[in-house]
Order: structure tokens, then C-alpha cells, then sequence
């Protein structure tokens, strides 16, 4: 306990001079790999490291009925899974509110862009349309997961495949055409943790137990917000939001170049 | 421009407040917005059981957000869905930083939410009524958290979205506000806006939270003002 109270302490009086633990600017991130493809059996995957966190996240394409309020549209669909494999601090059982709401931030995000143009996921409409799943599997915790599924996730869907059909319609197990999903723009979700009163992004995990508030916002190509989402006990004022908007974007233009 | 409902663009619905509505509770309110309904109580600061769960250095805040089945036009499946935990757990981080909670060590406050009515901004109003119970509850607290949301309806900022509203807009951004610190507790937002716009409605939220600010106010002064006539 005494050991990260002192590293605590450590981060957050560097952090006053916007210096960072492991000598990171404010707006830097740590080095990011994205490998697409990763998973032959899912429609889309990706596996994406930023600095020593990795996810794995799988794209699921099935024929599916639709909402009733929707009959001419396409599902999209959100999982993510904070096994214990990925960290001690995770335990088995049902998704947790951690969970759940890092799966619906990043599914906000994409959703709200209409970044799937799901009225082109309608075969017959009322009948059948076509379910995306999008699933994440947290391999190892240290830090930013929101960032990293967000990149993942966009990664996974922007290089799945749909599903072959038979004549009859029905899909052909095991087998990919090579159409793409209607992917419309890109979306990003760039978090902004505050340590000591300064703005930073890509927390590692030491620095998120030092941060007292974050912000997630998502953004899409046209620079334009999809979701925002405050986490933590912390309270932020007018200014800080602005800042942390300013620096979502601009590093939003920068992951874009990634994909 | 004129709302549907014909208000105006920063025009909330009818707001009504009262505090201390259910006898069992150390405190409790009920907040109607137009037609969505919550009532919040709250019990404690209690001993925390199991002991595992227990904080050394502060009481534990445990906020639990639900929607009665018949609250909706469909009805609602009882018991927790994804959608009411994370409710839970931005409303939460929306009330924590105002309740002393480093006075009581291994207690835990609970606080309840149950949505009687939707029609759009349940979460805002649960946190206004969560607030006005834990004021009600002699709980010390730095300050109030009031919360509306607003968004952007044909191309102009509209506050307190109604239900009708909430579906052909599609964008929505929730804030909780505390009024004496002028900060911001509660920030989520879906929909497609530019920094602008997100500009443009967080400050018309901003103004609604002041006004629902004296209301919540008024009704605290209501109800102790009849307690100590008495």
C-alpha cells in the first residue's frame, strides 16, 4: 500500500510540472501497434497495443431479425470482457459497471457518427437484417482501455468482411466474401485523465489511480463530437473542457493516420 | 423558434420538487420534470456490510438507479440492464464529490433512484432528487448538484429535451452541475455536434442548473420550515 501511495505522490507532483513517469509529454501517447486480421474465424478483428496494454477485439456478422421500431436497419452490437487473465484487479462473473460502460462508450461513439450506415445491414426489411457484434477481449490492463478499444474496434469493423450467402440465403459457415461493412467515417474516442490539476492523455494504470477525473470524447472525421463521457469522482470546469475537447481532436486527426 | 410542446428554447418543462416524501427513509424527494418522475431515498451513513467492502478512511456511497416496469410504454424488465448500471455509475461520480464522506470510516451511504415515469432525462432528474434526499438526510454536503440536459433540435439549442424531442434529435448531452463551485460532475453526450455546438449547450445547461438550483433550495426550505412550525 505504502509503495503506491509514494508512487502516487510521485506522479502527481511531476504531473504539476506537466511531466510524466515515463518521461511522456502531456499529449503523448505511448507507442501504438494495431495488427487487423489477427482472428481468421471472425468476420473482423484486431489487436491493438498502446504501450504494454493489449486487446483483442472480434467482429461477429449474423442474420438477425430487427428491432420492431427499426424494421429496415441493421444491429449494432457491443461486448467487452475485463477477464482476470488481463489483470489482478479483474474477477469473474458478470460484466461489471467498469465493463459495461467502457462497451457503451465505445459503442456510443460509432453509433451516434452512424459510422455503420445500418440501413445498408437490411436484407429483407422487418425480416432480416444483418447483426454486427463487436466484441472486446482485454489481454493485458495498463491503462487507457477505452482509447485502446476504440481504436481496436474501429480497426476490427474497417477491415471485416461480410458473411458469404447460399442461394437460399443463408450463410455459408467458414466462408468470407469480399465485401466490406458500409462504414460511413472513423471514430475515435481519445480519453483526457486530470493528474494534480493537468490535463493529460493515455493514462498508464498508475497514472488512472492518480487521476481524480476523466473525459472520454469521440470524434469522426469531420472533427465533429459523437460522445462524451465523464468518469470519476472529480469536477471539471468550463475551461478544462474546452482543453480536453481541443486535445481529443487534434489527437483524433493523428489516429486517423493509423487506420 | 416554437417547441412542439410550445415552449420556448430555454424553457424547461414544469418543474416540481419535494423533499422528504417516504417515512422510512433518513431522507428523500421527489422531482417531476414535465412527465418524467424520480424519487430518490436515502439510508445511512450505516455500518457497511459484508466488512470487505468497507473503506478505513471514508464512507462508501453506493447509488442504485432503477426504472419501475411500468414506467415506459413498454414495459421495462425488472432488474438491473446494462443501460441502469452505468446510470449508477455516472450518477455516482456526479454526487460523490460533494457528500462528506471522510467523517464516517467504514459506513456506507445508500442512495436509491427509481424512475416512477420516463419521458425523457430520468438520469438528470434522479440526480436532482438524490441530491435534494441526501440534503434531506442531514448529510453534510459542500454544495447542491443540480442536472438538466440539453441538446439541439433543428438547428438550435434547446433545453430539457422531452420525450418527443429526445426522438427526432438524437443528440443529448447530460450535465450535473455544482452551483457554488461553478463545476462540472456529470458530462456524457450522444448525438453529432461540433465544438461549438457542444459549447452552445453545455452553457444553456449551465444556466438551467442555476434555475433548478433555487427550486431544489425552495423545496429543502419547505420542508424544514414546516418541521420546526411544528
Amino acid at each position: 500500500m505504502a509503495g503506491i501511495n509514494i508512487q502516487k505522490k510521485y506522479i502527481s507532483a511531476l504531473a504539476k510540472d506537466g511531466k510524466r513517469i515515463d518521461g511522456r509529454k502531456p499529449d503523448e501517447f505511448r507507442e501504438i501497434s494495431i495488427e487487423t486480421g489477427v482472428i481468421p474465424n471472425a468476420e473482423g478483428s484486431a489487436r491493438v497495443r498502446i504501450g504494454e496494454t493489449e486487446v483483442l477485439m472480434g467482429v461477429k456478422i449474423d442474420i438477425g431479425t430487427p428491432f420492431p421500431d427499426t424494421p429496415d436497419e441493421g444491429v449494432l452490437m457491443s461486448g467487452a470482457e475485463l477477464h482476470p487473465m488481463a489483470s489482478r484487479r479483474f474477477e469473474t462473473g458478470p460484466p461489471d459497471a467498469e465493463s459495461i460502460e467502457l462497451a457503451r462508450v465505445v459503442d456510443r461513439g460509432i453509433r451516434e457518427a452512424h459510422a455503420i450506415d445500418t440501413k445498408k445491414l437490411c436484407i429483407t426489411p422487418g425480416e432480416k437484417i444483418w447483426m454486427v457484434m463487436i466484441d472486446a477481449h482485454v489481454m493485458n490492463h495498463q491503462g487507457n482501455l477505452i482509447d485502446a478499444c476504440g481504436l481496436a474496434a474501429m480497426a476490427a469493423l474497417s477491415t471485416a468482411r461480410m458473411p458469404k450467402l447460399d442461394e437460399e440465403g443463408k450463410i455459408v459457415i467458414g466462408e468470407k466474401s469480399d465485401e466490406p461493412l458500409p462504414i460511413t467515417t472513423k471514430v475515435f474516442p481519445v480519453t483526457v485523465a486530470r493528474i494534480n490539476g493537468r490535463l493529460m492523455l493515455d493514462p498508464t494504470l498508475e497514472e488512472e489511480d492518480t487521476m481524480d477525473v476523466r473525459l472520454t470524447i469521440s470524434t469522426k472525421d469531420d472533427g465533429n463530437i459523437t460522445a462524451m463521457q465523464k468518469g470519476l469522482t472529480g469536477a471539471l470546469t468550463m475551461k478544462e473542457i474546452e482543453e480536453a475537447i481541443d486535445m481529443s481532436i487534434k489527437k483524433g486527426k493523428e489516429l486517423r493516420k493509423l487506420l | 423558434m416554437a417547441r412542439k410542446d410550445g415552449r420556448k428554447a430555454d424553457e424547461m418543462r414544469e418543474v416540481k420538487m419535494e423533499v422528504g416524501v417516504l417515512r422510512n427513509a433518513d431522507g428523500s424527494a421527489r422531482v417531476q420534470i414535465g412527465k418524467t418522475i424520480a424519487v430518490a431515498s436515502v439510508f445511512g451513513p450505516r455500518e457497511l456490510h459484508p466488512k470487505h467492502l468497507q473503506d478505513n478512511e471514508k464512507a462508501v456511497l453506493n447509488c442504485i438507479y432503477m426504472m419501475a416496469p411500468f414506467s415506459t410504454t413498454e414495459r421495462v424488465r425488472p432488474g438491473p440492464s446494462r443501460r441502469s448500471h452505468e446510470i449508477s455509475l455516472v450518477t455516482k461520480s456526479a454526487l460523490e464529490k460533494v457528500v462528506n464522506l471522510k467523517d464516517h470510516p467504514k459506513a456506507v451511504i445508500d442512495v436509491y433512484i427509481l424512475i416512477e415515469q420516463a419521458n425523457a432525462g430520468t438520469r438528470t432528474a434522479g440526480i436532482n432528487a438524490a441530491s435534494l434526499a441526501l440534503a434531506d438526510a442531514g448529510i453534510q454536503m459542500s454544495d447542491l448538484v443540480t442536472s438538466i440536459a440539453s441538446g439541439k433540435v433543428d438547428g438550435e439549442y434547446v433545453i430539457d429535451l422531452s420525450g418527443d424531442e429526445e426522438k427526432i434529435t438524437g443528440c443529448d448531452l447530460p450535465v450535473a452541475y455544482l452551483p457554488r463551485s461553478k463545476e462540472i460532475t456529470l458530462l456524457q453526450m450522444d448525438g453529432d455536434l461540433s465544438k461549438a455546438d457542444v459549447k452552445g449547450v453545455l452553457k444553456m445547461c449551465i444556466r438551467g442548473c442555476e434555475k433548478l438550483h433555487k427550486i431544489q433550495v425552495d423545496a429543502l426550505k419547505k420542508k424544514w420550515e414546516a418541521e420546526t412550525s411544528k
